[in-house]
């Protein structure tokens, strides 16, 4: 990836995040810990990869993305409204009442979400019957979906996955967000999932394991995904949760709260400083 | 003797008679031959798609396809449809509210032999409470089949609620199924029966005895649980004042629950209640297991002259 638009996708993010932070915040509830470990990811997705309209939400050929971690809807809405899916000051209505930005992405309310989604695990299967009409259709568009690590403790997750693999469903792209944390601790403490790589190759998808915050390596997954044929790929991202804010990082605290204001003054001043750096 | 068809045939041969004139896909969970998807199956093989004993993963998958705009069918038991997958059918379909239609067969007590893991009791009063979902529940063959073309031009979720053994058929073949729609087969003053799936026509039965013994019932086919015939059902509440309601489903939530709701806030009546009376199903031939659970002619009518006398 050139330089020059690495930078300018790691000032986005970097902007993204910053939404993140103004909804969690205003709202004093959502999940700020998933929403930041993802938010290069939607990033890349939004502003290189998918095709998609903010002026055509809706338009039938476009590539379409579940968030079949749903709990970080801060990240999704933050990344479409920067996108122009709909105004950034909207982001400060999120999960108020009266609000379209529901707690929880609503694909019947807001611009750009493909699906509704919340309740862990049912996302990915969402995702893989979108690819499967787009296959029947003869239609080209990709899906593409992310669930968390501790997501694939949910049994449906596995199904999806039996499924893809059968239905060679190589249109489909997971991202999984390796942060290693959920609510109650570690993954690994809680019940451990791991080791994803060698499950999911036995499940029959293609695998692929990039930095999450790297552009280069997301860039070059993504290239690689929409070129593996005959099986559905699924890319290992290792992230950090709360990644860019510091006293949120790796700290399992972050899944669910909000920050306070003085908490929101540091980590927006830290981000401002991390985006005066990039120029 | 009226022709006996079970109405999970009368939907899988619907699915491939209709599969010819409506574009839509077919999903099931491994039981295709059971709940006769098998039919579609065979017309039309590029058009359906097994999705393995994982119910809750096929209702998320019909969800998804649906947002493309593509219709697309989901069957598997009563049980594991509305039962194993009630989360995936509110949050991945209710709630976006997208066209999937939920075919699920072998429903109620008729299941006979399997016995209570597999007597679905409860489905209708599940999928009544997710907002926007049509349920249907068809009395005989024809209307099944009716209903299958009717949920397909319907525009949003439907369950539709089929048993496993054969029933004899009451409809002719003009007959036209409308969502939300309730029938009234006889006309009576004294009590109205309003009956749902495999007792309308235990309920027909009823009434002609109860005629010879000077008893007027009304009797009423209540195909639509979900949106139900207010109007219908207000107006017989009006007239007869007595009203006896008949599903092959827990007394709880279904058919009796939903008239119940709807009189008792606009024209308050007696409404008594036949049904499965909050308990577990048993193994038995279907009749035979249905009969011991009141649903039969015989109970109806006995019911029937209780109410009337009161
Ligand atoms: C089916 C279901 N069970 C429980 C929850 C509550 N919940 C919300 S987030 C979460 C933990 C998710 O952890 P992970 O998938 O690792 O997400 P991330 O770390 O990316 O935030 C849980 C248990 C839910 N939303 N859905
Ligand atoms: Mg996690």
């Amino acid at each position: 990836m050139l330089e020059k638009r690495k930078q300018e996708l790691q000032k986005i993010a970097a902007n993204v995040r910053l939404g993140i932070l103004e909804e969690v915040y205003n709202a004093a509830s959502g999940h700020p810990g998933g929403s930041l470990s993802v938010a290069d990811i939607l990033t890349y997705l939004y502003f290189e990869k998918m095709n998609i309209d903010p002026k055509d939400p809706k338009k039938d050929d476009r590539d379409r993305f579940v968030l079949s971690k749903g709990h970080t809807s801060p990240a999704l809405y933050s990344v479409l409204a920067h996108r122009g899916f709909f105004p950034t000051e909207d982001l400060k209505t999120f999960r108020k009442y009266g609000s379209y930005l529901q707690g929880h992405p609503d694909m019947k309310g807001i611009p750009g979400v493909d699906m509704s989604t919340g309740s862990l695990g049912l996302g990915i299967s969402a995702a893989c019957g979108m690819a499967l009409s787009a296959k029947y259709n003869k239609k080209n568009y990709r899906v593409y979906t992310v669930i968390g690590d501790g997501e694939s403790e949910e049994g449906q997750v596995w199904e999806a996955f039996m499924f893809a693999a059968h239905y060679k469903l190589d249109n489909l792209c997971a991202v999984l967000d390796f942060n290693g944390l959920q609510i109650d601790g570690p993954i690994t403490d809680v019940i451990d999932p791991t080791p994803f790589d060698e499950k999911f190759k036995a499940f029959g998808w293609n695998v692929l394991e990039i930095n999450a915050h790297d552009f280069d390596e997301i860039e070059n997954a993504f290239r690689t995904a929409e070129n593996l044929k005959g099986a559905p790929t699924v890319i290992i991202a290792h992230s950090v949760k709360g990644k860019g804010v510091s006293y949120m990082e790796n700290k399992c605290e972050w899944h669910g709260s909000a920050p306070k204001k003085e908490q929101y003054d540091i980590a927006v001043a830290e981000l401002s400083e991390y985006l005066a750096k990039l120029g | 003797m009226a022709e006996m068809i079970a109405t999970r045939d009368a939907y899988g041969k619907a699915l491939a008679e209709f599969g010819e004139k409506y574009d839509f896909l077919v999903l099931d969970a491994d039981l295709a031959a059971a709940t006769k998807t098998v039919n579609f199956k065979k017309a039309f093989p590029d058009r359906f798609f097994d999705c393995g004993i994982a119910e809750g993963n096929m209702m998320s998958v019909a969800a998804g396809i649906a947002t493309t705009g593509q219709t697309v069918f989901a069957s598997s038991f009563a049980m594991f449809a509305a039962g194993r997958a009630f989360e995936q059918v509110r949050n991945s379909i209710g709630y976006p509210h997208l066209n999937v239609k939920i075919g699920a067969t072998h429903a109620g007590i008729t299941v006979g032999e399997d016995g209570a893991t597999h007597q679905c009791n409860e489905d209708m009063a599940l999928m009544r409470t997710i907002p926007g979902m049509t349920v249907i529940c068809p009395a005989d063959a024809v209307s099944a089949r009716a209903a299958v073309e009717a949920a397909i031009l319907h525009k949003g979720p439907v369950y539709m609620r089929f048993g496993r053994a054969p029933m004899p058929v009451i409809y002719d073949s003009d007959y036209r199924f409308e969502i939300g729609k309730g029938r009234v087969l006889k006309d009576g003053k004294d009590l109205t029966i309003v009956a749902t799936g495999i007792t309308v026509h235990m309920a027909l039965s009823a009434s002609e005895t109860l005629e010879k013994e000077g008893i007027s019932a009304a009797v009423i086919d209540i195909a639509t649980i979900k949106p139900i015939d207010k109007d219908l059902l207000l107006t017989y509440a009006a007239k007869t004042g007595k009203i006896l309601t008949c599903e092959e489903h827990s007394i709880i939530g279904g058919l009796g629950g939903a008239v119940c709701e709807t009189v008792s806030e606009q024209c308050p009546c007696i409404v008594k209640r036949i049904g499965i009376e909050d308990r577990f199903g048993v193994s038995g031939k279907a009749m035979e297991v249905a009969a011991a659970f009141g649903l039969s002619t015989e109970n109806i009518t006995e019911k029937a002259k209780e109410l009337a006398r009161k």
